[in-house]
């Protein structure tokens, strides 16, 4: 008995594939599939977050439909894999914000956004129109220590949120926790994820539209995944300049906060957008259609992040920098807190079923 | 009716189609493929295909060791007890070196033999992601060299007329269509989803015949030729036959409803008597015989049973096994009569000899005074649960076809070779297979004859 009717169906599948194995080649879940008989929650909860939807074993399987046996791994791996983070989410009582999660997402932003302008409004009129060319001028509006301490305990909330969820998700698939100590599959599924080996078809590039592959959205999925790590450094290293250099932001152009902040900005618009189009184009039959809101908050989050930072950036000089500099401190602050419940957490449970993967592939060698 | 016209028509969408219409697109021909079935089920018994064997002379990277046009000559010899045409055998052989290398220009990947065919390794290559991927990969190539298709559209008359062929009539959804061509490819499949014509050939006892493969390989094609003066090759009986799994759909069920646990236990007929030697020889080499086995039994179903020991000693397959406490109780599940299965058990357990249990050599655990015996892996069926699988003859495809000499070029009943005619695939196995099997010839047939007929097709329209 299975908790819920995609994993019914999820072990169905397996059980055909188990027999089949043709699809062996084409990325690290048939292998998995494979080391396994039969396939308990945990297992097929592993196997879908290990999957990275490159649609090849939907175009090449002979049974896919609209065959009876009705064979459709990326759409059932797909509802299991999302159903999942639900059930991973620490605390347990935010789990719905994963139901809803583009009004979820939306409303939280907008509270965060208002929030900030209204911080602002009460800094008083003078604070508003202060040119960001004066020295400190983003901090006079906010004082230095408020926003570190107002960001600082976002993000450790997001931190341990997170590491609450992968821990549900560990001792859900079975896995003993020394394995995340473990150097060569840690170092194997890092060259893993980091250049998305399984999301090309096996090598030839994922599916979208049809049975032709191309590799786009491993390219836009790079641009975001980047991106996202340049805007990341970028706020470190002002960070670290900040307290260690005792430079306060804003930087001049040049300076490697934003250049970093920059590259990544544009990368973070680039690739969501061209992830959300790949998304549009793909063959209805292998997307998750209920979960879409999902996508598209994440999507539209990360855009709105880098957007609204690049404005910030272009019209720092002006009158709109203090609306600009709440706007994107809302947007970020939001992003932040609802990381542990968007289509973020993708990417934490996918590299940790790669680490499992990879050992347990040492081991069944 | 609509007219059209074209330098190379390719009657069948499937892997010796494929490699027809793309050989004879890269000898300049214009090529339009006619493929009887909807998009989706294009390339009928190719999609459930996962090997193809071809001769090499070293290792390679996906392969384990050599396989010499030797080894692989003695093999078919061997399989088919010498019903083979030598020449056309030999061509095949030879040519099917470079179409190891010829089918990955054309978009085809390999990789290492699948989990649980290590049997396989060192003569089989294997498809990336099985015979649908092989496929799409041809149907993407032969697109880009401008190669056009036309899916539910069923040749359903040929004009063809002393061993020339004008025009085809083909059947559409919406009308039909008359395509005139300068040479035609016949690589239409076999005429194994004909339950009538493997009635003729089988008797009343095909009714029970589950077909592996697509429903649309009806032999229609086939039949037009032959009727039309084609000389006909191979005995319409022979195919490869394997026992699957009785719950499997009348079509296309494919490969997951194989089974390969009949060397675990002993197989029965519904009169709950053994009939034949389960040990006989590894399972590779005796796959292909119980096809044929199961039909002979009466109303075709046999059930194989096996103790808790084996249950997961084999490949697993589609449907659970069904499972009882006791034999019995087994029995009374399969609704065969119990003291009959009991006392073949019985027997079957009395004569088990001890011996040292090893399923990947012929070990030395057999019967003793049995008949028929259990040559190897002979265990007595004791530790409970027991499980058994009702199994049914499927059919992989058949050998009936149509006569070719090295060209691929057709020949008439009359002698003569036909002017402008010519077959791969299924629809000319029978030229090359008599009988038996070795696993991954299909494709080799498919593959080597496809190419040649595609080169002589072109080479025959332009001239
Ligand atoms: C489950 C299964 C597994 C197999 N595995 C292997 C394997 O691993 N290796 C191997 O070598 N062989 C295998 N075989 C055998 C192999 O599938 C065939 O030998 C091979 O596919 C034949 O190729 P073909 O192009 O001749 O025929 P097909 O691929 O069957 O193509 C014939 C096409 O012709 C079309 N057609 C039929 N009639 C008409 C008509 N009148 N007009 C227009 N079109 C028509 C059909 O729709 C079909 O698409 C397997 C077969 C099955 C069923
Ligand atoms: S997806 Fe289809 S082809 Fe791939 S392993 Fe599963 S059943 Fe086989
Ligand atoms: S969609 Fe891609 S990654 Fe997911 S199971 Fe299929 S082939 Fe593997």
């Amino acid at each position: 008995m299975h908790a819920s009717d995609a994993l019914t169906e999820a072990d169905r599948l397996m059980t055909v594939c188990n027999s089949c194995r043709y699809c062996e080649g084409l990325c690290a879940v048939f292998p998995a599939m494979e080391m396994r008989r039969s396939f308990g929650d945990g297992d097929l909860n592993y196997l879908a977050n290990l999957c990275h939807a490159c649609g090849a074993c939907y175009v090449d399987c002979q049974f896919s439909p609209p065959h009876e046996f009705n064979v459709n791994v990326p759409k059932t791996l797909a509802i299991v894999r999302a159903e999942s983070w639900e059930l991973y989410a620490w605390p347990g009582f935010l789990a719905g914000l994963f139901r809803r999660n583009g009004v979820a997402i939306a409303l939280i932003t907008a509270i965060s956004v208002a929030a900030f302008l209204f911080l602002f409004m009460r800094a008083g009129d003078v604070a508003m129109v202060i040119p960001a060319d004066a020295p400190a001028s983003f901090y006079r509006i906010m004082p230095h220590n408020v926003m570190a301490g107002l960001f600082g305990g976002a993000f450790a909330f997001a931190l341990l949120a997170l590491v609450m969820s992968l821990r549900n998700f560990w001792l859900d698939i079975g896995e003993p926790v020394t394995t995340l100590a473990a150097p060569k599959p840690l170092w194997q599924a890092i060259r893993d994820a980091s250049t998305l080996r399984y999301l090309d078809g096996g090598g030839v590039g994922c599916f979208n539209a049809d049975e032709r592959p191309d590799d786009r959205r491993r390219f836009y999925h790079h641009l975001t995944f980047y991106g996202f790590l340049l805007c990341f450094a970028a706020t470190s290293v002002g960070t670290l300049y900040h307290y260690l250099l005792g430079r306060e932001a804003p930087y001049p152009l040049w300076d490697l906060p934003v250049v970093l902040g920059t590259l990544g900005g544009v990368g973070l618009i680039v690739g969501p957008i061209g992830l959300a189009r790949a998304k549009r184009q793909r063959l209805p039959d292998m997307v998750d259609k209920s979960r879409s809101g999902m996508d598209v908050a994440f999507i539209l989050m990360l855009v709105l992040t880098s957007v609204s930072g690049l404005a910030l950036l272009a019209l720092r000089s002006t009158p709109a920098m203090s609306g600009l500099l709440a706007l994107h401190l809302g947007i970020v602050f939001a992003l932040f807190v609802t990381l542990p419940y968007s289509r973020f957490v993708h990417g934490l449970y996918r590299f940790a079923a790669l680490v499992r993967y990879a050992r347990e592939r040492e081991v069944h060698r | 009716m609509t007219h059209a016209s074209v330098d190379v028509l390719v009657i069948g969408g499937g892997n010796a189609g494929l490699c027809a219409a793309i050989a004879a697109r890269r000898a300049g021909a214009s090529v339009h493929v006619v493929e009887a079935a909807p998009k989706f089920y294009r390339g009928g018994n190719t999609r459930h295909t996962r090997n193809m064997r071809c001769a090499h002379d070293s290792a390679t990277e996906i392969l384990s060791g050599p396989y010499t046009e030797a080894e692989f000559y003695e093999d078919l010899l061997r399989v088919t007890q010498g019903n083979t045409n030598e020449d056309l055998a030999r061509l095949m052989i030879r040519e099917s070196k470079d179409i190891l290398n010829w089918i990955v220009d054309q978009g085809v990947r390999w990789q290492p033999s699948l989990g649980g065919t290590l049997s396989l390794g060192r003569t089989n290559s294997f498809f990336l992601g099985g015979g649908r991927a092989m496929l799409n990969a041809l149907y993407l190539t032969a697109e880009k060299l401008g190669v056009t298709f036309a899916y539910d559209s069923e040749v359903v008359d040929l004009e063809l007329e002393g061993g020339y062929c004008r025009a085809a009539i083909i059947k559409q959804p919406d009308g039909s269509q008359r395509i005139e061509a300068k040479a035609v490819v016949a690589a239409a499949g076999g005429f194994e989803a004909n339950i009538d014509w493997l009635k003729e050939a089988w008797g009343p006892s095909a009714e029970n015949f589950l077909i592996r493969g697509t429903p649309y390989n009806r032999g229609t094609l086939l039949k037009m030729l032959i009727d039309k003066g084609v000389a006909e090759v191979g005995d319409p009986t022979q195919c490869h036959a394997v026992a699957i799994d009785a719950r499997a759909p009348k079509f296309d069920g494919g490969i997951i409803t194989r089974l390969d646990c009949v060397v675990f236990g002993i197989v029965v007929n519904n009169r709950a008597e053994r009939f034949y030697d389960e040990g006989e020889d590894i399972w590779p080499k005796r796959y292909a015989i119980w096809g044929r086995l199961v039909a002979q039994q009466p109303d075709q179903i046999a059930y194989i049973l096996f103790d808790a020991p084996s249950l997961n000693l084999f490949m697993p397959s589609l449907f659970p096994p069904i499972e009882a406490p006791t034999i019995p109780a087994l029995a009374e599940k399969l609704g065969l009569d119990s003291a009959g299965l009991e006392a073949t058990v019985s027997a079957f357990n009395t004569a088990v000899r001890p011996g040292t249990f090893d399923d990947k050599v012929l070990d030395d655990c057999r019967t003793e005074g049995l008949t028929p015996p259990k040559s190897h892996w002979a265990r007595k069926i004791e530790t409970a649960p027991f499980y058994a699988y009702p199994v049914r003859p499927g059919i992989t495809f058949t050998y009936l076809g149509v006569r070719v000499d090295g060209d691929a070029r057709m020949q008439m009943a009359d002698g003569k070779a036909a002017e402008n005619l010519f077959a791969a695939g299924e629809i000319m196995a029978g030229n090359v297979l008599g009988r038996g099997y070795a696993a991954g010839i299909g494709m080799t047939i498919g593959s080597v004859f496809g190419r040649i007929a595609g080169r002589e097709a072109a080479s025959h329209a332009r001239q």
